[in-house]
């Protein structure tokens, strides 16, 4: 479809977002990203059961760590959409770059180098 | 005219037809094209050829399996709906188009007049099905209603606003597995409208583009409604193409076009060696499309089971180098994709960052990396620069990945020590208004690809044996014709049944609705499948304990009144445990002789007529469709219908009253609800909060039921009730507990995916048929377990099975066996060895997901090929270049 979205998202793969971890948002964020998403299947319909409910969960929990070093909490988040909507997922590319810009620059920027 | 999209919107001349289009490649449109040579003179790849011809080649093949498919009926004809006339009535194709993201209007839900968000939204149903008068189709198409469901529900969810959906129809036909549950969600949670009319006529409003609807309801009374938008829900024709294909070919066709087909062969067409599947065969659904398509597999395979195996190229694959012990050196290949890439991106800047990062020595640029000759100049360059990682830096890991991993796999390299940077799909194709952001990206997604590929490690694939034999579990119509299938294709058979004797459920019936002799095809298939020498049964038997997984299963048995036990080494299993009839507890049945069910009403027709029977009444969904039960039995209906017609044969003077709720005689049987009514039986609607009354009094037994029209009770004295009683999964509680396999709350086996793969269960090698799946037809069981016999020939044919390479392993040193693991994993693979005292995780059972990884503690378990060093590379290569 070609849908164009901000350029600035940069894609990880990994085979389920249950795979991904705790450490890796930390890590984004800690090495100065500004913000991560992750983005799995919709509720209901992971490919894997439920790998999508546990990514939720550690996103949440990366989000409460992140305000407790008081950082913005909503730095890291959670989409979810199924692999036939692509104009789904432009429209989450975007609507987390504008929120992000809100935000501001990740403040642990200046240190991450 | 974009044809996909049903003329809502215009598409160049040339075009790629879908985006899930096989093959994904661009045609002209010779319609419209101008032949200005624009298109050839650009294409890098000199693949345009407009003098090209159609030609013709000949192949020998042993089978033909026939799935031209279907296309949606045509209401241009029915001009008192006005399609064509008023812009906003479309067809159910045309708003499938309208929902689809990647439609006309984006997934937007708007009217094709003004672009405006529709307030309300009408579909009517049966146009071009159940329709003798007007276009000559009697059948039912069986999906419309189903769609039409769920059309109106994703408008809902779509619609920012309120949304009026309303379905108008004769009966909802809603009888597939869970399909009623879906029904009722829309009717009752989503607040979908229900309309039992039948509209006629369908009228523009000039001034706004609205249509109006005029329509007798079902107490007689004439209504008007205003809609937005109304939708034609056009029924499943069998196009021109197919028919001519058909003569060509000499095989019988029905009087509606649809190949003719036997019930006891579903899948055979008229002419030895050519068989059917889908739409082709008889209106129906995803599921039964792709069950047959196995099924047509199964029986085309099963005549050329000989020379399986023949004809066979092998690939040489050379033995693999140890690179464990040498320093990454990592080749970088950049693709230019024709212009898809290069036209926006600056590749040669590309090429040489990439040439620049750590343990790069190679970099090259190609018009076109995936061709046939870059593969050769790779292999090539692999081996001249002594290359132990390899970067792709081109287009979708998901289409080209397994190829370029062949190219690694040719130089003697392992081919996981390969990755991709999608340069394509995710920078130029959607960066295309800003090259020097794309190309900046574009570095940024090498630097990453280049840091995973330097910590890439070999990874095997263990391969383990397949035992090629299969345990099939019941012995009714679906065990016996899956065991068939795979005696025909040289496997061997265990057949375990709990009776003592074999046929299941069909030992209680007589003939199907089509007149065949239910009896005679049992005792032949019996003596068939007993006549084959590679199919072992077992009665009188159950399961009481098994293990292992794909390909090398292990099942205990209990044999024999005296229990004996025994062992099954098997690599396969089909689960085809059967159904049984419902025991209904409404209505006196049991307590009175007079109240019945339909499998002993057509014993009683079997063994004393109707000459004695004045009057029969029947009631539909007994112990279906209800509080208790919401599902449909679906075969009720047509076994109603095959009794009532059965009586007015035998003595056309009887009175057959059918009470029913919405009469599901879908596909081809709908002609049978013709004929019974023009037999003269009697059809009373009646809504399920009303049910009939019953008394049994001396001289007969007298039903009360509230009728529509005349919206007052009505009585029916008839010498026999007949209850429609519904069907129930058989007693599989301690089988499913033994072997782990999932049921649905109504005690149905689930399978893999309910659309695409239908008669596989969720575990690997172990596949569903019949009516342990859900309640079904004959012809649909035995259409079933030839799909499954199909599914399972895919496992047996193997001589052994490459495992994944992709799984999770334990860090036993590390571990502290805390089994959060146990716990967390979806597929229950992590165990306690009690022995070892380690926890395991079985490679062969491992789906790969990774979701163990993240819960360990301990950080105990890595998932290869992404392990954490190699996802954290990516982050920390990425955050090096700044954001």
């Amino acid at each position: 479809m070609r849908l164009d979205y901000p350029v600035n998202i940069k894609i990880i793969l990994v085979p389920c977002t249950g795979k991904v971890d705790v450490l890796h948002l930390l890590r984004a964020i800690q090495k100065g990203a500004d913000g991560a998403y992750v983005v799995g299947c919709l509720e209901g319909a992971c490919h894997y059961n439920e790998g999508n409910l546990r990514a939720r969960e550690r996103v949440e929990h990366v989000s409460r760590l992140l305000e407790e070093i008081g950082l913005e909490g909503d730095r890291v988040r959670m989409y979810n959409l199924s692999s036939g909507e692509g104009p789904t997922f432009a429209a989450y590319a975007k609507e987390m770059t504008e929120h992000i810009q809100k935000l501001g620059p990740n403040p642990l920027k200046k240190w991450a180098e | 005219m974009n044809e996909i999209n049903k003329g809502l919107d215009d598409r160049r001349a040339t075009y790629i037809e879908y985006a899930q289009a096989v093959p994904l490649a661009y045609a002209i449109d010779l319609d419209v094209c101008l032949g200005c040579g624009l298109c050839e003179n650009v294409c890098l790849a000199k693949a345009v050829k407009y003098d090209d011809k159609e030609r013709e080649s000949e192949i020998r093949v042993g089978s033909v399996i026939l799935s031209p498919g279907t296309k949606g009926y045509d209401p241009s004809g029915l001009v008192t709906y006005g399609y064509g006339l008023y812009p906003n009535v479309v067809t159910s194709e045309g708003f499938e188009r309208i929902l689809s993201a990647g439609g006309p209007y984006y997934g937007h839900v708007m009217r094709p007049l003004d672009r405006q968000e529709p307030k309300s939204i009408a579909w009517l149903q049966c146009v071009g099905s159940r329709d003798t008068n007007r276009c000559g189709n009697g059948y039912c198409s069986s999906v419309c209603c189903m769609y039409a469901v769920k059309e109106a529900m994703i408008a809902k969810e779509h619609i920012h606003g309120e949304l009026d959906a309303v379905i108008f129809n004769m009966d909802m036909r809603t009888f597939g597995k869970d399909y009623e549950k879906y029904f009722l969600r829309a009717r009752d949670k989503e607040g979908v409208r229900f309309v039992k009319s039948r509209v006629h006529t369908v009228s523009e409003i000039p001034a706004s583009g609205d249509l109006s609807i005029q329509y007798v309801d079902e107490s007689g009374d004439m209504k008007e409604e205003i809609f937005s938008m109304v939708v034609l829900s056009v029924g499943l024709t069998i196009p021109d193409s197919a028919v001519a294909l058909a003569r060509r070919l000499n095989i019988e066709l029905n009087p509606y076009d649809f190949a003719d087909t036997r019930p006891f062969e579903p899948v055979t067409t008229s002419r030895p060696g050519i068989y059917t599947c889908g739409v082709f065969q008889g209106p129906k659904d995803i599921p039964g499309a792709v069950t047959e398509a196995s099924a047509a597999a199964c029986l085309a395979g099963g005549d050329l089971a000989e020379a399986r195996g023949s004809e066979i190229q092998a690939i040489e694959i050379p033995r693999e180098k140890d690179v464990s012990q040498e320093d990454p050196r990592i080749g970088v290949f950049v693709c230019n994709c024709g212009i898809n890439i290069g036209g926006i991106v600056d590749v040669p800047a590309v090429q040489t960052y990439a040439a620049k990062l750590p343990q790069v020595v190679f970099t090259d640029s190609n018009l076109f990396t995936c061709s046939q000759d870059t593969q050769e100049k790779i292999r090539e360059k692999i081996n001249e620069h002594d290359l132990n990682r390899v970067v792709v830096a081109s287009c979708s890991p998901k289409t080209h990945a397994p190829m370029f991993m062949e190219t690694l796999e040719a130089c003697g390299l392992n081919k996981y020590l390969f990755e991709m940077a999608n340069i394509r799909n995710q920078n130029s194709w959607i960066h295309s208004k800003s090259p020097d952001l794309a190309t900046q990206k574009a570095k940024d997604l090498v630097r990453m690809a280049v840091a995973r590929a330097a910590v890439l490690r070999p990874l095997k694939e263990k391969v383990i044996p397949v035992n090629h034999r299969a345990l099939i579990i019941g012995g009714g119509i679906a065990g016996l014709n899956a065991a068939l299938a795979l005696g025909r294709q040289q496997f061997e058979v265990c057949l375990v049944e709990k009776e003592t004797v074999l046929g299941g459920l069909s030992l209680k019936l007589h003939h199907t609705i089509e007149g065949e002799d239910i009896r005679v095809y049992i005792e032949k298939l019996i003596a068939e499948v007993r006549a084959d020498d590679k199919i072992e049964i077992v009665t009188d038997a159950e399961i009481a304990g098994f293990g292992g997984y794909k390909g090398n299963f292990e099942t205990e048995l209990r044999v024999g009144p005296g229990q004996e036990k025994r062992i099954i080494k098997h690599g396969v299993i089909i689960v085809a445990t059967g159904a049984i009839e419902y025991d209904p507890k409404e209505y006196f049945y049991g307590q009175d002789d007079r109240v019945i069910t339909q499998i002993d009403l057509s014993n009683r027709l079997e063994e004393k007529g109707a000459s004695d029977l004045d009057s029969v009444a029947m009631i539909q969904c007994i112990g279906s469709r209800n509080e208790e039960y919401p599902e449909c039995s679906r075969i009720c209906c047509q076994n109603a219908v095959k009794n009532a017609i059965h009586i007015k044969k035998l003595n056309p003077d009887t009175q057959v009253y059918v009470l029913y709720r919405d009469i599901r005689t879908y596909g081809f049987l709908e002609d049978y609800y013709r004929e019974a009514r023009e037999k003269g039986v009697i059809f009373l609607r009646f809504n399920q909060d009303s049910p009939p009354d019953v008394e049994c009094l001396p001289d007969g037994v007298t039903i009360s039921v509230i009728d529509h029209v005349l919206q007052r009770p009505i009585a029916i004295r008839a010498d026999l009730l007949t209850l429609s009683a519904g069907i129930r999964a058989a007693d599989t509680n301690e089988l499913s507990g033994i072997m782990k396999l999932n049921r649905n709350p109504e005690g149905y086996f689930m399978e893999a995916h309910v659309k695409l793969r239908p008669v596989d269960m969720p575990g690997e090698g172990i596949f569903l048929c019949g009516t342990a799946h859900g309640p079904k037809l004959i012809s649909e069981t035995i259409s079933q377990a030839q799909a499954a016999a199909s599914r399972a020939t895919t496992f047996l044919a193997k001589p052994e099975i490459k495992l994944s390479a992709i799984t999770a392993k334990v860090d036993t040193d590390n571990c502290v066996k805390c089994l959060t693991c146990v716990r967390s994993c979806p597929f229950e693979v992590p165990a306690f060895n009690q022995n070892t005292k380690l926890i395991e995780i079985d490679e062969a059972l491992c789906h790969g997901c990774g979701v163990c990884t993240g819960v360990c503690p301990r950080e105990a378990i890595q998932l290869s090929f992404y392990e954490d060093d190699q996802i954290m590379c990516k982050i920390d290569a990425l955050m090096a270049g700044g954001m």
